[in-house]
């Protein structure tokens, strides 16, 4: 660091400070009583293995942990203290461990970019300014139009960087930012943190890393062990107390006794193949296109049994789309690849019994503990039972992960997953390994744990090794290694040879040197924005006092906007998901309309005749002659209607009794009896209705032979259906499923919106900017209205043109109000999201709130005030009920906001119940 | 053969594991089989507590008479307006039905000049004013005729009676088809959501992608969610079947349990097939959350647990008879509430099954394309 800004001696306050700060997760100690002073503006490296702590420390620098115990300073304040965090926050920068954790990949590279910096307030002038300066210096300028999730997994990690830049913070904390990064774009990574340092001389940069070679460069070191704080101090200093030359060997030298035991330099024996082994992976020609681009170019090589071949490149060469196809999870477009002589065939499951294989992103069971895990990979892997245990936990042994073994890897720091990953590949002895960037994030003590077992693997048990990586070191252990760059292999040869070749002191500079003959663009491009990078004044946030300014603290309408712009982006981008839910509505519109009928018609009956006279038959033709039974084969006995009644057949029976003819003539009152299939109560109770239609019916007609009888009808009852005189459902129902669409459909999709972000990872984004949680649901919320309110329209329509249902009562009415319950029923679904944590809970959840009282207990087909007990509570306050009034009121009943103000009230007032209590279940920080 | 129900065996075991890490949802799907079930006891579509009005502009002994034959539980206590008030108070909803007793009724009666007497019916509150018309018509007919006997003296009996035997739920208490209806239905949802997301989070994690690099088929780790899923329902279903609605709500249950559980694996089958289905048709959790509205909806509204099939458009009726939902009612209700056996019950088993295997071949092959 010959061009970091010198200052000491300068007394000025550190920038992070802590006493006595621990962290507990659950009954594990993150962090153990740690103090330490942090001096400000200087480059600070943390080291130290995986999982002792370093980003739990981070996290709760950065604010996005809440903290526990002990006293935390940062940037001159109490992070207790609420009203600090909220200032300070603008003032910090955090990249979150992981790839592109704090990005959206449906996004593209320049839409990321833009909500990070609208979230931080610049102008449009500025935004653009920014983006293209940390754009060029990263070499991602060419890839703007990128989704971000089809970036290469170290262009991620630059792009999560300059997401983190981008709005010149105090403090810049980066966690493992270079994991996974191709030793040429690390180089432009660190070059450009020196530029921006260079510029911003305030600035100060905490890291952590698992590359000593980057500690080399930081102007200050922390090493941490199991929670506490080995040792702090410049490199040079940690060298000369350990007396080692290099800080690999002085981070181990750091490392109490037990953990540096069995600890050795490795030495690779030198590999001994014969023609006679023949190979295990053979490519030739091998190439794949997506479109119109081309990942893999004509790639040809051979990898001898039990040979180690490393393969090398840049981000984003076709690295991992190479692997994916001699996996077989990808078919080649050209060529041919071969495993053990035969051609891939992705169906063949002999093959992949003798393949392991590690992906790049963590891809075990996240809630399955570290142990069942690895069972289940054995059992998969076809180990046989008794020996399963045995092999389980000499993996657990030799990765070191028996004092986890009982921990869910979802818990677990970047690290120690990869260690799983590891353990999960090799499990089965395989023949040969794939490994996409195994050692990626892991600590050098594990590296080299690791190395020790794949030599062994090659060496005793000739297993191939094919393995990706962008450590140097690990890659001069290599047999040979191939350098790949833009789809094409540049050299494939033994790393001596390469470095010979070249006429480079290092194999890092020989690679280097490959990328740059092959590419040479992309240095100067870097080296250029360096130099522009001119100082341009910063305009300095208006402060505003008084309420008005506590006011804007709290929501800034710019912030909001960015928030829905973002939300807004991520849903134009699935038009499927759009479709779905507007026609959907639609389709179920008719769904319902035409389905909840209050008409039954063609019910089953049969004839139980025990008479067989003339009067029987008459009364029998009375019945087939209604429109409302269908006749079907005569009943023979009880035990024939027993059955044909259990069975679902027949719906009703109607029986005589033996001498119903002579009874009736003799006066002697006889019975005819329906037996009725109550099974289904409402049906039945329609079917009683019927019968007495039936009957009376056959008394009429008997009547007419006996006109002394006092049969004859006594009064007229004249039924007058108002609001739908024609007693058809359509008028009735279609106006009723217009809230309860509304209800459904708005509030799944905006379920998901904020669950997803936890579940992916970039919900970081809303702990550590300035972003506040109102802000951050109202603007979710914004899209998912104009949606809904979409919807709303069409439905309108729809009932008006297809179903024909006329909007009697007022228009405006009945949108304002439909209005009002959308934003209920978006809040409802964010409501869902901010309490659960998995996407599969939310949609369940989502579902029973929304579908079982909609459908069932807001009045839909019988009035609320029926109800009892909890149904009627439900039914009583959920806002469904409500709309429902209002909409059948304005469609059926012809009446206005005068008739509907006290629904309406009601939905209003539901507004911010919904969505405080939204807000409130969502958490600033993590805990 | 032996290592493909080890494989599926285990991964089976994997997704319950992992289902037991969920707290809320655990929560969520004890609530489904058991509160649920109890609000929806409460939902009775039973007709009770009608709010009636009259305007007897007669006032007579006669008119009294009839009103006062409108009783509890089906209405609440009559309340006497004006003819002027009919229109604003049947538009706030006060009032399902409003009866008008014109002017000389009593008299009109006696005369034998058959009267007449409006009944004005809110028709927007559904089944209620579908019902009520019929139960209204009949008690006011009942109670005229009893008056004019009563007053002439004149009685002889019907040339018939007419005796209803309402079978297996001789009340028609609604509450008992709602609970168990709804039990229907949150089985369908439970099964199609569960095990459509879990493969959709395998394919979103890269889990998935992990899993066919190793010796295990799609159609291993296809039976292997579909097992897993139906075991936790059936499970579920079963044990809220038993201490819910047997034990709690005490709703009388006929047939034989093991016949039943038969049945609801037979439509667990299908359904978990068809959550595949709809997993392999989505590309990310918001379309399948979308995806299963849409077909969940038409699939329990239409099946004849809400009204009737027989009420439905003759095509509507044609479609449904594909729809695993509607035989799975008529197994319900058949077996539970009718105490059907095999023998009677066998065609329905059938067809479901019919439908779960075409559901399930249908899965398996988009599920094949979806990972090739």
């Amino acid at each position: 660091m010959s061009n970091s800004p010198s200052n000491e001696g300068v007394n000025i306050e550190p920038v992070v400070s802590f006493r006595n700060l621990a962290l507990k997760y659950g009954k594990t100690l993150g962090l153990d009583h740690v103090t330490l002073d942090i001096p400000a503006r200087k480059l600070i490296g943390m080291i130290g293995p995986d999982g002792v702590g370093k980003s739990t420390l981070l996290s709760l620098v950065t604010g996005a942990h809440a903290m526990q115990e002990g006293d935390l300073r940062v940037l001159g304040g109490d992070m207790r203290d609420r009203d600090h965090r909220n200032k300070v926050c603008p003032k910090i920068a955090y990249m979150p461990q992981g790839l592109g954790k704090n990005l959206y990949f449906t996004l593209t590279v320049e839409e990321n970019l833009q909500f990070f910096a609208r979230l931080f307030g610049h102008n449009a002038a500025e935004r653009r300014r920014r983006i293209d300066r940390l754009t060029k210096s990263t070499g991602l300028y060419p890839f703007l139009d990128r989704p971000a999730g089809k970036l290469s997994g170290g262009m991620k990690q630059k792009l999560g960087l300059c997401c983190s830049l981008i709005h010149d913070p105090d403090l810049l904390v980066l966690d493992e930012p270079t994991t996974g990064v191709d030793p040429l774009a690390r180089r432009q990574f660190w070059d450009l943190v020196d530029s921006i340092r260079e510029a911003q001389e305030n600035m100060s940069v905490i890291v952590a890393t698992a590359y000593m070679d980057e500690a080399q460069r930081f102007d200050w070191l922390i090493a941490m062990n199991d929670g506490k704080i080995l040792d702090t101090g410049a490199p040079a200093e940690i060298l000369k107390k350990t007396g080692k030359d290099n800080l690999d060997d002085a981070f181990i030298e750091l490392l109490p006794e037990e953990q540096r035991a069995g600890h050795k330099t490795l030495i690779v024996p030198p590999l001994k193949t014969t023609e006679a082994d023949g190979y295990s992976i053979e490519a030739e020609g091998l190439t794949r296109r997506f479109g119109s681009f081309t990942a893999v170019d004509h790639v040809s090589f051979r990898i001898r049994k039990g040979e180690i071949f490393g393969f090398l490149g840049s981000n984003g060469c076709g690295k991992t789309t190479t692997m994916r196809m001699l996996t077989g999870l990808l078919p080649a477009t050209e060529g041919v690849a071969k495993l053990f002589g035969k051609p891939i065939d992705g169906g063949s499951l002999e093959t992949r019994k003798h393949l392991g294989y590690m992906t790049q992103l963590f891809s075990l069971y996240g809630d399955l503990t570290v142990r069942q895990n690895l069972v289940l990979y054995a059992h998969l892997y076809q180990i046989p039972e008794d020996e399963i245990p045995g092999r389980v936990d000499a993996l657990l042994n030799r990765f070191q992960l028996k004092e986890i073994e009982e921990k869910l890897p979802n818990d677990l720091p970047l690290g120690l997953k990869q260690r799983l990953s590891l353990a999960a590949a090799v499990i089965h002895n395989p023949e040969i390994v794939i490994l996409d960037e195994p050692t990626s994030g892991v600590d050098p003590v594990a590296r080299d744990l690791f190395w020790e077992l794949i030599i062994d693997l090659s060496r005793k048990d000739k297993v191939t090794i094919f393995i990706t990586t962008h450590f140097m070191n690990e890659a001069a252990r290599c047999d040979r290694i191939s350098l790949m760059h833009s789809g094409r292999s540049l050299v494939c040869d033994t790393p001596a040879n390469i470095v010979a070749q070249r006429n480079a002191a290092t194999l890092e500079e020989a690679f280097i040197g490959c990328l740059e003959d092959a590419d040479p663009e992309s240095n100067k491009a870097a080296t250029e924005s360096c130099i522009q990078n001119e100082e341009t004044p910063e305009e300095e946030p208006v402060q505003k006092g008084g309420f008005l300014g506590w006011l804007t603290s709290k929501f800034s309408f710019q912030r909001w906007y960015t928030c829905y712009w973002r939300e807004q982006l991520e849903l134009l981008r699935d038009p499927v998901r759009a479709t779905l839910a507007l026609f959907g509505a639609l389709i179920l519109m008719v769904v319902i309309g035409y389905g909840i009928n209050m008409d039954v018609e063609d019910l089953s009956y049969a004839i139980l005749d025990n008479d067989k006279t003339e009067k029987s038959t008459n009364y029998a033709l009375n019945l087939s002659g209604s429109r409302y039974f269908v006749q079907h084969p005569d009943v023979k006995d009880h035990a024939d209607l027993d059955r044909r009644m259990a069975n679902g057949e027949l719906s009703v029976v109607v029986e005589f009794p033996p001498k119903f003819g002579k009874d009736v003539d003799d006066g002697n009152s006889p019975e005819v009896a329906y037996w009725i299939d109550g099974a289904n109560p409402s049906r039945a109770s329609t079917i009683n209705g019927y019968a007495g239609l039936v009957h009376s019916e056959w008394l009429k007609y008997l009547a007419q032979f006996s006109p002394d009888s006092n049969n004859a009808e006594q009064i007229s009852v004249q039924t007058r259906y108002r609001y739908n005189p024609d007693v058809a459902s359509l008028p009735a129902m279609v106006p009723a499923t217009i809230p309860i669409l509304l209800m459904m459909i708005p509030a799944i999709l905006a379920a998901l919106s904020v669950v997803r972000e936890k579940e992916m990872g970039s919900i970081t984004n809303l702990y550590v900017t300035p972003l506040t949680r109102t802000e951050f649901l109202l603007g979710k919320q914004f899209p998912y209205l104009i949606f809904s309110m979409l919807s709303a329209f069409l439905l309108i329509v729809m009932a008006v043109t297809i179903f024909d249902v006329p909007i009697k009562g007022s228009f405006l009415t009945l949108i304002v109000s439909l209005l009002v319950y959308c934003v209920v029923s978006t809040g409802f679904g964010l409501l869902a999201s901010s309490v659960t944590r998995s996407q599969i809970a939310v949609i369940f959840l989502t579902m029973l709130a929304t579908m079982l009282p909609s459908i069932q207990l807001c009045g839909l087909t019988n009035p609320v005030e029926t109800q009892k007990g909890a149904a009627l509570i439900i039914g009583k306050i959920y806002p469904t009920s409500h709309m429902l009034l209002i909409s059948r009121g304005v469609f059926n009943k012809a009446l206005g906001f005068a008739d509907l103000h006290h629904e309406f009230m009601i939905l209003v007032i539901t507004v911010p119940i919904i969505l405080g209590l939204g807000i409130l279940f969502l958490k600033k920080q993590e805990s | 053969m032996m290592q493909a129900i080890k494989n599926i065996f285990q991964l089976g075991k994997k997704e319950i594991l992992s289902l037991c890490r969920d707290g809320l949802l655990m929560a969520l799907i004890v609530y489904s089989f058991s509160a649920a079930l109890i609000v929806s006891y409460n939902a009775s579509t039973d007709f009770a507590d009608a709010a009636i009005a009259v305007v007897d502009e007669d006032q007579s002994q006669l008119t009294q008479r009839v009103t006062d034959a409108f009783l509890p539980p089906l209405f609440l206590p009559v309340d006497i307006i004006q003819r002027a008030d009919i229109d604003r108070t049947m538009d706030e909803g006060r009032y399902t039905f409003v009866i008008v007793f014109p002017v000389d009724f009593e008299k009109d009666v006696m005369a034998n000049m058959c009267p007449e007497v409006q009944v004005n019916v809110d028709a927007t509150r559904m089944s209620q004013a579908f019902t009520g018309a019929g139960y209204i018509q009949q008690i006011l007919t009942n109670a005229v005729s009893d008056f004019v006997r009563d007053s002439t003296g004149t009685s002889s009996p019907l040339p018939a009676n007419m005796v209803i035997r309402n079978r297996y739920n001789p009340n028609l208490d609604s509450a008992w088809f709602m609970a168990l209806m709804q039990l229907a239905n949150n089985i369908a949802m439970l099964a199609i959501i569960l095990t459509g997301s879990a493969l959709l989070t395998e394919r979103e994690k890269g889990t998935l992608e992990h899993l066919l690099v190793m010796p295990v088929t799609p159609f291993q780790i296809m039976v292997s969610k579909i097992w897993s899923m139906m075991l936790v329902v059936m499970v579920a279903a079963l044990t809220g079947l038993f201490l819910v609605v047997r034990m709690y709500l005490q709703i009388p249950l006929a047939g034989s349990y093991v016949l039943f559980a038969l049945g609801m694996a037979v439509y667990l089958f299908a359904l978990t097939s068809l959550g595949i289905f709809l997993a392999c048709m989505s590309q990310n959790m918001p379309q399948l959350g979308l995806l299963i509205i849409l077909v969940l909806m038409p699939l329990e509204m239409l099946s004849g647990s809400a009204t009737p099939q027989e009420s439905m458009p003759v095509w509507v009726q044609r479609v449904m008879q594909f729809a695993p939902t509607t035989h799975f009612v008529n197994i319900t209700q058949g077996i539970l509430f009718r105490g059907a056996g095999l023998r009677a019950m066998w065609p329905t088993f059938l067809k479901l099954f019919l439908i779960g295997a075409g559901l399930f071949s249908l899965s398996l092959s988009r599920f094949r394309k979806s990972v090739a």
